[in-house]
């Protein structure tokens, strides 16, 4: 099952105005956690925040919905938000957190939990994990490659990036410029090489674009834990669902950029074990199935 | 009983496990309880504590699942008996003749010597020990325990947390060897520190830069700088911990599964 264990599989999006203007695409994160915090399901929730620098992300424990909406929106480089959990529960006193991380993050959640070695009484305050689709992600440097010398823009001009369609967008108040997506191959981060993840496949819920129509998300519900929450979000009208189309564009879609990133991955696992170097995972003479995220 | 640490530990009990408490309890009385040994070197006493801290199963552990048949203050014992398990804390200095004396005995009289917190497992703080200080500076030598002798399973921390106590405590209870086996390959893992973030994961290819060593770091001696670990030496304990949580070091797809019932 290249998508993971799930649910249920639907399109959704947020029904709020103001979170469809600056969220992604549905803006499905966005209105999950003001949900969660405003019903208090969680007490606070770890997310990609702004920081001093334009467009280089930081983790941060947003204690409102106001902090939520300022983190709203994909940022395209490392957050590493997994750092600021501890914070969250000792410094923050928070006994209920909700988070918001890529495939790798969930991972290093999930391990935490199941093995919490050295993490005391922080493993069962996660309330809430909810994970975005990755395909891959890219250091700040090379960020910025790609806006100032592919895009030719000014950084501080951008008012939004996106990925799409094979391209990558860079939204100005003026201009819509894009460049093929393949241009930014080389400048991705090499650990992404071996990971057999695109859907978060361990979160409570996940969410991303591919699949979906403009201004939509595809989304996965997967624990039980996020059904109810997810449940409770739709029932309370801050986020509606259309079915996912099966077809070409939607599910079909999907499944196979989900398939293409594990082949890749696995041809990559199978490579570096054989010249030896250490990858935790299982080469592909050595499981079941050779797209299984083990 | 096994239901109440289930359920402490937040693993769903099976309902019919539930309708056979009873039958449970016999089983335990029946069994012979372990019995179950406490060697205490060159450590704070921090990882005990952190043991003690699951207050909620420690009396039941105590009363009615094991027996403690040696261990100072714990057991008021002079000679060491044969033991099931022995759980070893703190590190061996090797000028300590009493340390090595016992250690080597411990190994002898027990049927798994556990390396109990990171003094025992990689040496931890212990390794920058350089002697020459009062109250012998003679105790210059501090190494894991399986520099000596052979460590049947691992449990690294500074100190481990009660979770990862409790689990294993359950686990060694039913046997879950799936479960244990992460320790068990720890065991191995002597040599620790936060350099290993550089050495074996970064140098490798494999960091992903998700924070999840510099929420694991005990001593807060690691950063994120551009999406990579950096380690602040002068705050690390070479407790290893941020090497054992790291979600590229290691994978229990497995157990993940199991646990997330997915």
């Amino acid at each position: 099952m290249v998508l993971g264990t799930y649910k249920q599989i639907t399109l959704g999006r947020s029904t709020d105005k103001q979170i469809q203007k600056i969220s992604q695409d549905g803006g499905i994160v966005t209105a999950l956690l003001t949900f969660a915090l405003d019903e208090k399901i969680i007490d606070g929730a770890v997310v990609a925040g702004p920081s001093e620098e334009m467009w280089k992300p930081t983790p941060t424990v947003a204690l409102s919905s106001d902090e939520v909406m300022a983190a709203a929106g994909t940022k395209y480089t490392i957050s590493p938000n997994n750092m600021v959990l501890k914070q969250a529960v000792r410094q923050y006193g928070l006994e209920k957190v909700g988070i918001v991380t890529i495939p790798c993050q969930t991972m290093g959640i999930r391990k935490m939990q199941s093995y919490p070695f050295g993490v005391r009484f922080l493993a069962d305050k996660i309330a809430l994990d909810i994970g975005i689709c990755c395909t891959e992600n890219f250091p700040f440097e090379s960020l910025k490659t790609f806006i100032s010398a592919k895009a030719g823009v000014d950084f501080e001009l951008v008012e939004k990036m996106d990925i799409g369609k094979g391209k990558f967008w860079v939204k100005t108040q003026d201009d819509l410029i894009s460049f093929p997506i393949k241009e930014t191959h080389g400048y991705e981060q090499n650990g992404c090489k071996v990971c057999l993840d695109l859907v978060s496949e361990l979160s409570d819920i996940s969410t991303g674009s591919i699949g979906a129509p403009d201004d939509w998300s595809a989304v996965q519900v997967r624990t039980d834990k996020g059904e109810t929450v997810f449940k409770q979000a739709v029932d309370a009208g801050a986020i509606e669902l259309k079915p996912i189309d099966e077809g070409k564009f939607g599910l079909e879609m999907l499944t196979k950029l989900a398939k293409s990133k594990k082949e890749k991955a696995m041809k990559e696992i199978d490579r570096r074990k054989a010249m030896g170097l250490p990858v935790p995972y299982k080469g592909s003479s050595e499981k079941e199935d050779p797209l299984a995220n083990v | 009983m096994l239901a109440k640490i289930k359920e402490f530990l937040g693993i769903e009990a099976k309902p019919e496990e539930l309708a056979s408490k009873e039958e449970v309890e016999k089983v335990a009385e029946e069994k012979a309880k372990p019995r179950i040994g406490y060697v205490h070197l060159s450590g704070c006493t921090g990882d005990v504590m952190s043991l003690s801290e699951n207050y909620d199963i420690l009396a039941e552990l105590l009363t009615n699942m094991v027996e403690i048949v040696y261990g100072q203050t714990l057991a008021d014992v002079w000679e060491m008996p044969e033991m099931d398990l022995v759980l070893v804390e703190g590190s061996v200095c090797l000028q300590d003749e009493h340390s090595v004396k016992e250690l080597m005995e411990a190994r002898e009289k027990a049927g798994l010597l556990v390396a109990f917190g990171s003094c025992a497992s990689t040496g931890c703080f212990t390794r920058y020990s350089r002697g020459g200080q009062q109250a012998n500076p003679n105790h210059e030598s501090f190494v894991p325990v399986g520099d000596l002798v052979k460590v049947d399973c691992a449990l690294p921390g500074c100190p481990p947390s009660p979770e990862i106590i409790a689990k294993t405590v359950v686990a060694v209870i039913n046997g879950d060897m799936d479960y244990l086996q992460p320790m068990i390959d720890l065991a191995g893992y002597t040599e620790a520190g936060g350099s290993d973030l550089q050495y074996k994961v970064v140098n490798q290819a494999l960091c992903i830069g998700c924070g999840t060593c510099a929420m694991a770091c005990q001593t807060r001696a690691l950063d994120m700088t551009n999406g990579r670990p950096e380690l602040n030496e002068d705050r690390c304990v070479k407790c290893g911990i941020c090497y054992v949580q790291c979600p590229r070091s290691w994978w229990p797809a497995e157990q993940i599964n199991k646990d997330l019932g997915l």
